[in-house]
């Protein structure tokens, strides 16, 4: 599945402006503490986290990942957003929990 | 005249809802003048109200007090401030205070106990200083340096409350003056695994009389100031870290 589909069908906001719409997404990592992410995150998969410091896109790009969700409605630090954009790393929003979101893409990643 | 003075930098008092009651500032002082430690780092959870008195049992005790704090950082990231007087750590409190939610929950976290230098309880602190402040590590950093402090990013090898821990690895371009390292790992070790770009203390981060002194950094200075341990920790005219 697409990026892009994933995004439609969970109702994932773009806090970039670019979201990398055609990178296929393998899976999903959820976590704070990027150490975590860094040792167990997988090429295309999507992260979800409420941590928001620039260093979130350094993991991104070095495992590869699909995209990062913030949740519970957190916003991006402004360094952040200016480094992702500049970086073409996909960060994504929703007001959900890290629980709720973890559920809905498990799901439909399952059973698309 | 240069001379090795023995540091631990990073010790907690019953301030600290985490340490023990007994942490005392004047049981501290008493425990480094016993153990040979020259140099005290007083860092209390997000708060700074018992430098004061160390600073004072500290002079009784020919040990020097350098007042500060461990700060939480929205990420949860632990900072180390250490400044050469009480009034810019209060500032820094200040600071802090102003962006940490919260109220302590003594029967959860324990108590916080403010004493003075006679071993008297003046009172018990009310905050949630367990808690995380609203700064970032940025905004934590800066907040230090403009206070003219020495910023440590603490326990760096710990899996919680860690710069490395929480995100990943040392942020580009934060202006860091150390890395700390627990007693849970050798200095050889720590230089293996993160490949440091600062220099590396260590330090006790004692919660408990007997921890104090457990690891410690010795620094070649002429004294226990900020600007000596700075030009230590920088390598400059004759000062260094002594192993």
């Amino acid at each position: 599945m697409t990026l892009r589909e994933v995004v439609e069908r969970l109702g994932l906001r773009a806090l970039t402006s670019d979201v990398a719409g055609d990178a296929e997404v393998t899976g999903g990592y959820t976590g704070d503490l990027l150490s975590d992410v860094m040792a167990n995150g997988r090429p295309g998969n999507i992260w979800i986290t409420m941590q928001t410091h620039q260093n979130i896109l350094a993991v991104a790009k070095i495992k590869d990942l699909a995209g990062i969700v913030l949740v519970n409605s957190r916003r991006p630090d402004k360094e952040t957003v200016w480094k992702a954009d500049k970086e073409n790393v996909t960060v994504l929003g929703t007001n959900e929990s890290a629980f709720r979101l973890s559920g809905r893409l498990y799901r439909l990643l399952e059973d698309p | 005249m240069l001379r090795r003075y023995q540091a631990d930098l990073h010790v907690h008092t019953c301030l600290s809802p985490c340490a023990d009651v007994k942490m005392s500032p004047l049981a501290i002082v008493k425990r480094a003048q016993t153990i040979g430690v020259d140099i005290l780092g007083i860092c209390d959870h997000n708060s700074a109200e018992n430098a004061p008195a160390a600073l004072e049992a500290a002079r009784r005790h020919g040990v020097s007090v350098l007042p500060g704090m461990e700060v939480t950082s929205a990420e949860e990231v632990h900072i180390l401030a250490l400044f050469d007087a009480p009034e810019p750590a209060r500032e820094l409190q200040e600071t802090v205070y102003r962006h940490l939610p919260g109220e302590n929950d003594e029967e959860t976290f324990g108590m916080q106990v403010v004493a003075n230098a006679d071993d008297e309880v003046l009172g018990f602190n009310q905050r949630l200083l367990i808690g995380a402040t609203t700064l970032r590590v940025e905004e934590i950093v800066e907040a230090i340096l403009s206070l003219g402090g020495l910023t440590i990013a603490a326990h760096i090898d710990r899996e919680s409350f860690s710069l490395i821990g929480q995100l990943g690895f040392v942020p580009d371009d934060l202006p860091l003056d150390a890395l700390e390292i627990s007693p849970g790992i050798s200095h050889d070790e720590a230089v293996r695994r993160y490949a440091p770009s600062l220099p590396l203390v260590q330090s006790s981060d004692a919660h408990k009389v007997e921890e104090i002194g457990r690891c410690r950094t010795g620094f070649l200075v002429e004294e226990a100031s900020i600007e000596e341990i700075r030009k230590a920790l920088e390598e400059k005219e004759g000062r260094r870290i002594v192993r």
